[in-house]
C-alpha cells in the first residue's frame, strides 16, 4: 500500500474544515439517533400541551359551600351573586356544620359564611360575612379569598343605595390586570415553556453527548488528532445551538397558534435573547461535561444545576419576590431568571427596552464568562 | 518515510514515572522508571496482564497524560512541550475502538481524513488499499456499530492509517477478537510495517503475539521485567522446551497437573493432545523428563518469560507467584490411583441439556439454535471471540435471562419455569470481580454464607473449608476491594462453592489476568472437577480449550465445533511437525464454512 503524502492546505482552512466535519458528524448523530430527537421536538410539545392544558393556576367554578342562615332580602341576593360569578360553583347548606362535613371531604375548597340576621345588621353597617377556607393550598386559598371578598364588596356598593344605606367608603378600590386582563395563567405559562426547552437542549443535551463520547472512549481517539479544543467545543455548540432554535421555533408556533398566547415584541428581538440565553446553557452544559465523564453523573448535574432552578428558580412558576432573602440572592446568578424576564415581557408587555437591555446584558455578560472558563477547562487530556 | 528519519528513533522514553492518587488517599504507581526505544520500520510489543500500566504508558506517550517524571520524545519531538503536535502525527487507537457507532464506516472515515486535513480529492486513493486490505470494502455504507468485533477493530485501525503517521499507537487491539480477525489484524501490521516502513507500539495481554515482534517489553505492576528482542527470550529456553504425551486413555490436562508440581519443571500447559513442558534447567543434566519420551519443540517467547519469572523481584504478588506451584501438593488428589480415563469421574448422567436455545434482541440473533448437554463431573468449555454469544448462553443457563425459544434443563430442572430452584443448585462467578470491596473477605465469606442461609455447625465447616481449600487465611482481614488480583478470584470461586452446588459457572475468569494466575486458576478448576463439581468455563483465549474435556466453540451466535479437544482439533491439518492448536482448528473451520457458503454461492 502506498499512501501518497498530501499537500497540508494552509491552517485556517485546515482548522475550518476540521469544525465543520465535526458539525457534520455531530448532526448525523442527532438525526440518527432517536433520543436526541425526543428530547429537542418531541419534549417541547409535551411540555407546552401539559402547561398549556393541565396546569392551570387560574380559579373558575370554584366548588364553596354557601351557609345562608335565615332568608333576609340582602341575604338572599348577595348569595345571588356568588351564584351569579363564574369564579365560583356554589352549594347552598343550611347549617355551618353541614358544610364543615363538605369541607372535609374536599367536595368544596371554601365555605361563605351568611349570618342570621345579615340584612338587620347590614342596615346597621355592621353587618360581617366570614370566609372560610381550609388553608392545605395557601396559594389556592388566599385566591379564593380575593375572589370571594370582591364579589361581596361589589355586592356592597351596588345594594348600599337600594337599601336605604349610606355606603361612605373613603376611596374605591379599582384593580386591573395590565398586560394579562383576563388573568389567563396560560399566557405566562407557555411563554415559561421555552426557558424549559432552551435548558434542556443547549445543558442537559449537551452534558449527556460529551459525557457519552468519554464513555465510548470516542473522546480519546478524537483527541489524537490534529483537532484543537476549541474545534472540538464549536463542533458540540453549533449542532446543539440549530437544534436549539428549531426548539425555540416550534415553542413560538405552538404557543402563538395553538394557544393563542399574543406575541406584543418583536420576534428577532426574541430569537436574539434565546440564541444569548441558549449559549449560556450550552456552556453550562459543556462545563458539566469537563466534569462528569459518564452519562449518569452528567445528568444528576445538569438536572441539578440547570433544570431545576430554571423550574423553580426563575420565576417562571414562583414568584421570586415572595421567597425568602437569601434565596431571592441565590436566584442572581441563575441564569433562566433573566431569560424569563425577558420572554414574559416580550410576549405580554412588548419590546420594553428598560426590561430588555439590563437582562440581556446580564445574559450576554454569563455567556461570555462561561463559553471563556469552558474553554480554558477544556484541554486534550485525560487527567 | 524518508531516510533522514531512519537514524533516529521514533519513539524514545527514559526514566517514565506516573503515579495516580486512588480513591482512599493512597498512591498507585502506575509507571514505575520505563525506558524504551523504538526504532523506525519495528513493532515494538508492551506485553502484560491488567492493571501492568500499559494503557497509561500509552496515553502519555500520546500526550494524553503527562509523565510525573521523565522524557517522552515522538519523532524527537518531546510530548510534554508540544502535546498538539505529537498528537498530529501519532495514529492512535485507544482499547474501545474509538468508533461512532452512530456513523458508517465511510462516515468514520471521513471525520478522520476530514481532522487528518486529507484532501478529498486524494482520498480515493487512500481509501482503496486501506478497504482492500482490511476487507470492508462492502461494508463502507454500514453503521460501525453494526459491524463485528474484529471488523470495529479493522476500521478502527484504518481510521487511524488515513495518512500515514510518525508512529502507530495500538491499545490491545487483538483481544477479544476472534482468531482469524486476529490473525488478519497481524498480517495488516506486518505489512504496514514491510512496505511503508511504519513504526508500530502496540500492547498485548498475549504472550504469543510477542514472538511476532521485533522488539517485547514486558510490564508488570508498571515496571518494565523483561526488555529485548524476542528471540532472546527464546534463547533463554533454548533445549529446556519439550512435548511429552499422555500415557494411553490419560487427558493432557491430568498429566499436565502433576508435571506443573513435580520439581525441575517451570512450566506445563496442555497443546495439541500433549503436554509441552519447560525444564528448570538445560539439556545438560538430567531430564526430569526423561522416561516419558520427550519430543524438542521449538522454544517460544512464553517459555522464556516462565522460566525468568520466579527469579525476579516480586513486590506484593510474591505469595501468589511462590504458591502457584503448590496447588497440587496442598490440595488432596483423592483419585490419583485410579486409571484415568477420558475423564474418570464424567458419567453419561446430564447436567446441564440444552436444546435448539435461540436468544434474539430485537432484530440481533445473539445465540443462534444452540443444542449441547454437560455431563456430570466434566470441565465444559464455551469458547469464542467477545460478541460469539457465550455470555448471553450463560446468562440463560443461570436463570438470568429467557431464552427466546428452546429448551434448557440445568440440574434436572426446567431453567425457564424454575430458575430459582436451579440457582440453588449451581453457583455463579461473574466476569468482573462482583464482590463486596469494602468488607474484609471474611466478611464476604460470611455474607454469602448467610445469603444462602448456612448456618450452625455446617456454616463452620463450610467456611473452614472454602478458608482452607482456596488457601485465605492469610487474608482474612483484608480488605477484599485491596487483595491481589489472584486472591480476589480465589474468593470469588469460594463465596459461590459454599454452599456445595453441583455445578459451577465461571465467566471469563482468566481474562486480563497474568499467565502465572491463569495457570494457578485452572489447577483451581481440575481440582474442583476432581472433587466432583461440574464446571461451565467461558473464555476467549483459545489454547484455554486444552484444559476443559469437552467444548463448544461459538462464533456469530452458532457453534462451529463441539466435542473433545482432540476431536476439535481434528478439524485442523497438521502444520509440519507441530501438532495444530485448537487457533489453528478455528481459523480452519471458520474457512472451511465461508468455502461451503461461497460454493452454495
Amino acid at each position: 500500500m502506498n499512501v501518497p503524502i498530501p499537500n497540508p492546505p494552509p491552517p485556517a482552512f485546515a482548522s475550518l474544515r476540521r469544525t465543520l466535519a465535526l458539525v457534520y458528524k455531530e448532526s448525523v448523530q442527532i438525526l440518527r439517533d432517536p433520543s436526541s430527537i425526543a428530547i429537542s421536538i418531541v419534549l417541547p410539545i409535551v411540555l407546552i400541551v401539559l402547561f398549556g392544558y393541565g396546569l392551570s393556576l387560574d380559579i373558575q367554578q370554584v366548588p364553596i359551600a354557601l351557609v345562608v342562615e335565615g332568608s333576609s332580602p340582602a341575604a338572599t341576593s348577595l348569595a345571588g351573586s356568588f351564584r351569579l360569578t363564574r369564579y365560583f360553583n356554589p352549594q347552598t347548606v343550611p347549617t355551618l356544620h353541614a358544610a364543615e362535613i363538605l369541607l372535609q371531604q374536599r367536595r368544596v375548597l371554601g365555605i361563605v359564611w351568611i349570618r342570621q340576621g345579615f340584612s338587620r345588621d347590614f342596615q346597621a353597617r355592621r353587618a360581617r360575612v366570614a370566609v372560610l377556607v381550609p388553608g392545605a393550598d395557601v396559594n389556592r386559598d388566599r385566591l379564593i379569598q380575593g375572589y370571594a371578598t370582591s364579589v361581596i364588596q361589589q355586592w356592597s356598593q351596588q345594594h348600599a343605595g337600594r337599601l336605604g344605606v349610606v355606603w361612605q367608603p373613603g376611596a374605591t378600590l379599582e384593580s386591573r390586570v395590565w398586560f394579562n386582563d383576563a388573568m389567563r395563567s396560560r399566557l405566562f405559562l407557555v411563554p415559561g415553556v421555552i426557558v424549559l426547552v432552551m435548558t434542556l437542549i443547549g445543558a442537559l443535551m449537551t452534558a449527556l453527548v460529551v459525557s457519552r463520547e468519554w464513555e465510548r472512549g470516542t473522546m480519546e481517539s478524537l483527541f489524537v488528532t490534529p483537532v484543537r479544543a476549541g474545534e472540538i467545543l464549536l463542533g458540540k455548540t453549533i449542532p446543539y445551538f440549530m437544534l436549539g432554535m428549531i426548539g425555540l421555533a416550534l415553542c413560538i408556533f405552538s404557543a402563538t397558534v395553538l394557544f393563542k398566547v399574543p406575541l406584543i415584541g418583536s420576534v428577532w428581538v426574541l430569537a436574539f435573547a434565546s440564541g444569548l440565553y441558549l449559549l449560556v446553557a450550552l456552556a453550562l452544559g459543556l462545563l458539566i461535561s469537563t466534569v462528569a465523564k459518564n452519562q449518569f453523573v452528567a445528568i444528576q448535574v445538569a438536572m441539578l444545576v440547570t433544570f431545576l432552578p430554571a423550574f423553580i428558580l426563575s420565576g417562571f412558576i414562583f414568584d421570586l419576590r415572595s421567597m425568602p432573602s437569601f434565596i431571592q440572592a441565590v436566584t442572581f446568578v441563575v441564569p433562566a431568571r433573566y431569560y424569563v424576564a425577558i420572554l414574559q415581557t416580550i410576549f405580554l408587555a412588548g419590546d420594553v427596552w428598560a426590561v430588555l437591555l439590563p437582562n440581556g446584558a446580564v445574559l450576554l455578560a454569563m455567556a461570555v464568562v462561561l463559553l471563556a472558563l469552558t474553554r480554558a477547562k477544556t484541554r486534550k487530556r485525560l487527567l | 518515510m524518508n531516510i533522514a528519519d531512519a537514524s533516529t528513533a521514533k519513539l524514545r522514553c527514559a526514566h517514565v514515572h506516573r503515579s495516580f492518587r486512588r480513591k482512599n488517599g493512597s498512591m498507585l504507581r502506575a509507571v514505575v522508571d520505563v525506558s524504551l526505544v523504538a526504532r523506525p520500520g519495528t513493532v515494538t510489543a508492551l506485553v502484560g496482564p491488567d492493571g501492568a500500566g500499559k494503557t497509561t504508558l500509552l496515553r502519555m506517550i500520546t500526550a494524553l497524560i503527562t509523565p510525573d517524571q521523565g522524557s517522552i520524545e515522538v519523532a524527537g519531538l518531546n510530548v510534554v512541550k508540544s502535546p498538539a503536535a505529537v498528537q498530529a502525527m501519532v495514529g492512535y487507537m485507544p482499547q474501545r475502538f474509538g468508533l461512532y457507532e452512530d456513523l458508517t464506516v465511510e462516515e468514520n472515515l471521513n471525520l478522520y481524513a476530514d481532522l487528518h486535513g486529507v484532501r478529498p480529492g486524494d482520498r480515493a486513493a487512500i481509501y482503496e488499499p486501506l478497504m482492500k486490505m482490511t476487507a470492508l470494502a462492502p461494508f463502507m455504507h454500514r453503521l460501525a456499530g453494526r459491524l463485528s468485533g474484529g471488523m470495529k477493530q479493522k476500521l478502527g485501525l484504518a481510521c487511524t492509517l488515513v495518512r500515514t503517521p510518525e508512529l502507530l499507537v495500538l491499545d490491545e487491539p487483538t483481544v477479544g477478537v476472534d482468531p482469524v480477525s486476529r490473525r488478519e489484524l497481524w498480517e495488516i501490521i506486518t505489512r504496514l510495517v514491510g512496505d511503508n516502513g511504519l513504526t508500530v507500539l502496540m500492547s498485548t495481554p498475549y504472550l504469543d503475539e510477542a514472538d511476532r515482534c521485533d522488539a517485547a517489553l514486558v510490564l508488570y505492576e508498571g515496571r518494565v521485567i523483561s526488555d529485548g528482542p524476542p528471540k532472546a527470550m527464546r534463547d533463554l529456553a533454548a533445549g529446556r522446551v519439550f512435548r511429552v504425551s499422555p500415557p494411553v486413555g490419560q487427558t493432557p490436562r491430568y498429566m499436565q497437573a502433576r508435571l506443573m508440581a513435580q520439581p525441575g519443571i517451570v512450566d506445563a500447559v496442555p497443546e495439541g493432545g500433549q503436554v509441552r513442558c519447560v525444564t528448570a534447567t538445560g539439556s545438560q543434566t538430567v531430564n526430569p523428563l526423561a522416561n516419558l519420551m520427550p519430543q524438542a519443540a521449538v522454544p517460544r517467547f512464553e517459555d522464556g518469560f516462565m522460566i525468568t519469572l520466579p527469579q525476579k523481584p516480586h513486590t506484593d504478588s510474591s505469595a501468589n507467584a511462590a504458591d502457584h506451584k503448590t496447588p497440587p501438593d496442598k490440595t488432596p488428589v483423592h483419585n490419583s490411583n485410579k486409571n484415568q480415563t477420558s475423564n474418570p469421574a464424567a458419567s453419561q448422567d446430564p447436567v446441564v441439556e440444552v436444546h435448539d436455545l435461540v436468544r434474539r434482541f430485537g432484530e440481533f440473533i445473539a445465540v443462534n439454535h444452540v443444542s449441547f448437554t454437560v455431563r456430570r463431573r466434566e470441565i465444559f468449555g464455551l469458547l469464542g471471540p467477545n460478541g460469539a454469544g457465550k455470555s448471553t448462553t450463560f446468562r440463560m443457563l443461570c436463570g438470568l435471562l429467557p431464552p427466546t425459544s428452546g429448551t434448557l434443563r440445568v440440574a434436572g430442572v426446567d431453567a425457564r419455569r424454575a430458575g430459582a430452584a436451579a440457582r440453588q443448585r449451581l453457583g455463579y462467578v461473574a466476569q468482573k470481580f462482583s464482590l463486596y470491596g469494602h468488607l474484609t473477605m471474611a466478611g464476604n465469606l460470611a455474607f454469602f454464607a448467610s445469603a444462602y442461609g448456612l448456618h450452625g455447625r455446617k456454616r463452620r465447616e463450610r467456611l473452614a473449608w472454602a478458608i482452607e481449600e482456596f488457601g485465605l487465611a492469610d487474608y482474612l482481614q483484608i480488605l477484599s476491594g485491596a487483595a491481589p488480583g489472584g486472591y480476589k478470584q480465589r474468593l470469588a470461586m469460594a463465596c459461590a462453592l459454599l454452599h456445595e452446588p453441583e455445578l459451577l459457572f465461571l465467566d471469563e475468569p482468566t481474562s486480563g489476568v497474568d499467565p502465572l494466575a491463569r495457570r494457578e486458576f485452572w489447577q483451581l478448576i481440575n481440582t474442583l472437577a476432581e472433587c466432583g463439581v461440574t464446571v461451565v468455563v467461558t473464555t476467549h483465549f483459545m489454547e484455554e480449550a486444552e484444559y476443559c474435556d469437552r467444548l463448544i466453540i461459538l462464533n456469530n451466535g452458532r457453534i462451529l465445533a463441539q466435542g473433545s479437544p482432540a476431536e476439535v482439533r481434528r478439524h485442523a491439518t497438521a502444520k509440519g511437525s507441530q501438532p495444530p492448536t485448537m487457533e489453528d482448528a478455528f481459523i480452519a473451520i471458520v474457512e472451511a464454512s465461508a468455502a461451503a457458503a461461497g460454493g452454495k454461492a
